[in-house]
């Protein structure tokens, strides 16, 4: 099996699915680059985190569109382009730069399919560059994924691997609904094995990432990896988990959470987000409202601070939740 | 079975039929807004409405170059935009009360009618938020290198937002079909064009984005068809981007219900008296022989007609069942 970094994964699927269909788009700032300038040098940038390379020599302009730096019109091109029979995907590039786009995704692209009573559907992916760990400070390095999870209308897709990235990415360009596509940066270049050819992945269905009976760890994004590291250091210790990765949190696969839970009765919910009306305070209301009678002990919730995003290093890593807070909270919901 | 054309435009001929049809459709949106305001004071319609009286000839004007492949995007004052591009009359009466069979099935209401059949891609409640839309559009008519075209329209207010010169710009930029349509009709809700429009001057904004902008005379039907024809023209040639900035009143409030204390006591009422679209219209047509006045007469009467059998059954209908709250919010979930 080919192995491949997230990135080129995401690549993949752009490069077979815009192969594949001509009506998907791709338009953002640099998502090419080079347009216009001294050098005349086309593709200059491939998207910021190149993710989108090679797509402008392959398939022209007319389908993958650098556009100044204007989020609401890139957002609301891209939902006026689905309405009128394309597949846009649209690059937001910083997830934190959704707050200069957010009417266009909340108001419009969300809603059209309900107010306008079911007649038109709107097939627009929008891809989201998040995370902290990269010392980029509090613009440049949100989740955000939280507050847009909380909007109907909206798919939300988190993958915290190279193999769900592709299959994901593939399955909402062959939707018919809005999707945000969260890519956390520090997962760009994470490798993993990744086959050639297409293939989806459901959304609203978890990964069991582990295996284990003692507690159950949810966990989204560059947090897996991390609750790997921590369940993998506890089963040594003969404490073994079940780590979830719920892969999107709308639609949010709350069987799979809630019957693992029926075997450990314990629950861990770790969440870059922070934590106030987030996925990790949701997935724990969600338990206790469906799953209360199967919780030996209070849920535990590793998340950021209800702080900014900090730039130093040092505040920066105590921001982030680490792994060694991941298997402090698995030993503390043990203890109960 | 064209007719030859009687009235020598510039650069689209009008015939007979589409004066008939062009007067038939203004006094159409006129007539429903006129009777929308005479019907929400009895409480039946719920939520609030923007009406469109007086600047139908804008509407119409500008739908009256596009066919059904072509897109426009509207705003919270849609009702015309969506007569004139086509719209089902009943359907849209239905929707505006929110009735199972309107024509969003009830669930967009007064501010949220769309028609895909048709080409009009929404009315929208945000201020500003349709121009990008139609940018988008615009990259589809583009890249399917069919000739349609996509219309913005948008009034004073919405001309002062940022999204709004974010869109012009990306039109620009990609030299996409997107045409602007400004109805400055003097007020943005309850604050003079006069005063929130920095410059007083909205096509002049628009050429400061490097596309070509006229003003018109939005009351004179024949002044938007012309202005308009030579736009929609060179964007379907591949020409890209432009304006038209419509100077135009409203007979009504920014919603109904509306005090209009930004106003002068008389100043609708002589607007009425020197800005009505279909005056202008049928003493013109009437003066230079291209119509009889009974011919228009005769569409007053089946235009009443119409509106009469819409609201009687919108008013017949029933409301959606409980079971529409949770459809459509996603195509598969």
């Amino acid at each position: 099996m080919p192995i491949k970094s997230m990135r080129d994964a995401i690549n993949d699927a752009l490069h077979l699915e815009m192969a594949r269909d001509p009506s998907i788009i791709v338009l953002g700032e640099d998502v090419s680059g080079g347009a216009g300038g001294t050098s005349g040098e086309r593709e200059a940038s491939g998207g910021i985190f190149g993710v989108t390379k090679g797509l402008l020599p392959r398939f022209g302009d007319h389908r993958v569109i650098d556009t100044p730096i204007s989020e609401s019109a890139i957002i609301g091109a891209a939902g006026g382009a689905a309405l009128a029979g394309l597949r846009p995907v649209a690059e937001l590039m910083f997830a934190d730069f959704v707050g200069v786009s957010l009417d266009q995704i909340f108001n419009q692209l969300a809603k059209f399919r309900y107010m306008f009573g079911g007649k038109t559907n709107c097939p627009a992916v929008i891809r989201l560059a998040m995370g902290a760990g990269m010392n980029m400070g509090a613009q440049h390095s949100q989740t955000m994924y939280s507050m847009l999870t909380s909007v109907p209308g909206l798919k939300v897709v988190i993958p915290s691997n190279a193999y769900d990235a592709k299959g994901l990415m593939i399955t909402a360009l062959r939707g018919n609904d809005p999707v945000l596509f969260f890519e956390h940066k520090a997962l760009y270049p994470r490798k993993g094995e990744v086959p050639d050819g297409a293939y989806t992945i459901p959304f609203g269905e978890a990964s069991l990432v582990r295996e284990g009976e003692h507690v159950t760890v949810v966990a989204l994004a560059r947090m897996v990896p991390f609750a790997e590291k921590a369940v993998d250091a506890l089963a040594k210790e003969g404490i073994t988990c079940d780590l979830i990765d719920p892969r999107t949190t709308s639609p949010m696969d709350e069987d799979t959470i809630l019957e693992s839970i029926e075997n450990t009765g314990r629950l861990v919910v770790v969440d870059e987000s922070n934590p106030r009306c987030s996925v990790a305070s949701d997935i724990a209301g969600m338990v206790a409202a469906r799953g209360f009678h199967s919780l030996k002990a209070p849920v535990q919730l590793v998340t950021a601070p209800h702080t900014p995003v900090p730039f130093a290093r040092e505040l920066e890593r105590a921001y982030v939740p680490s792994p060694t807070r991941i298997e402090a909270a698995i030993r503390a919901v043990m203890k109960d | 079975m064209a007719t030859p054309p009687i009235h020598p435009t510039t650069l689209a001929p009008l015939t007979r039929e589409q004066l008939l049809r062009a007067y038939r459709q203004m006094k159409t949106i006129r007539e429903f807004e006129e009777r929308l305001h005479v019907e929400i004071q009895t409480g039946e319609i719920p939520g609030f409405t923007h009406l469109y009286s007086g600047q139908e000839a804008v509407a119409v004007g500008v739908c009256e170059l596009l066919s059904d492949a072509d897109y426009i995007v509207s705003t919270h004052r849609g009702h015309g935009h969506c007569i004139a591009k086509g719209c089902d009359v009943v359907g849209m009466m239905k929707e505006i009360y929110g009735r199972h069979d309107g024509l969003c099935k009830g669930k967009g209401g007064s501010m949220h009618i769309a028609d895909f059949d048709k080409g009009m891609l929404g009315a929208n409640g945000i201020v500003g938020g349709g121009q990008p839309l139609a940018v988008g559009a615009a990259i589809a008519c583009r890249n399917r290198g069919d000739g349609t075209v996509s219309i913005a329209f948008g009034g004073d207010g919405s001309s002062n937002q940022g999204t709004v010169f974010e869109a012009m710009n990306l039109a620009v930029v990609l030299k996409v079909p997107a045409l602007f349509v400004w109805e400055n009709n003097g007020y943005g809700e309850h604050t003079g064009a006069d005063y929130s429009v920095g410059s007083r001057d909205i096509a002049g904004r628009c050429r400061g984005f490097g596309m070509p902008a006229e003003v018109c005379d939005g009351s004179d039907f024949f002044a938007v068809f012309e202005t308009m024809g030579r736009m929609v023209s060179r964007a379907r040639a591949g020409q890209g981007p432009a304006a038209v900035e419509a100077r135009i009143t409203r007979f009504f409030g920014h919603f109904e219900g509306d005090p209009q204390l930004y106003r002068a006591k008389d100043e609708t009422k002589r607007l009425r008296e020197s800005m009505d679209c279909l005056k202008i219209f049928r003493a013109r047509v009437t003066a230079e022989g291209w119509l009889e006045a009974g011919e228009l007469d005769a569409i007053d009467s089946e235009v009443l007609a119409l509106i009469d059998r819409a609201v009687a059954e919108a008013r017949a209908s029933s409301p959606p069942a409980e079971a529409e709250l949770y459809a459509d919010v996603y195509a598969e979930y």
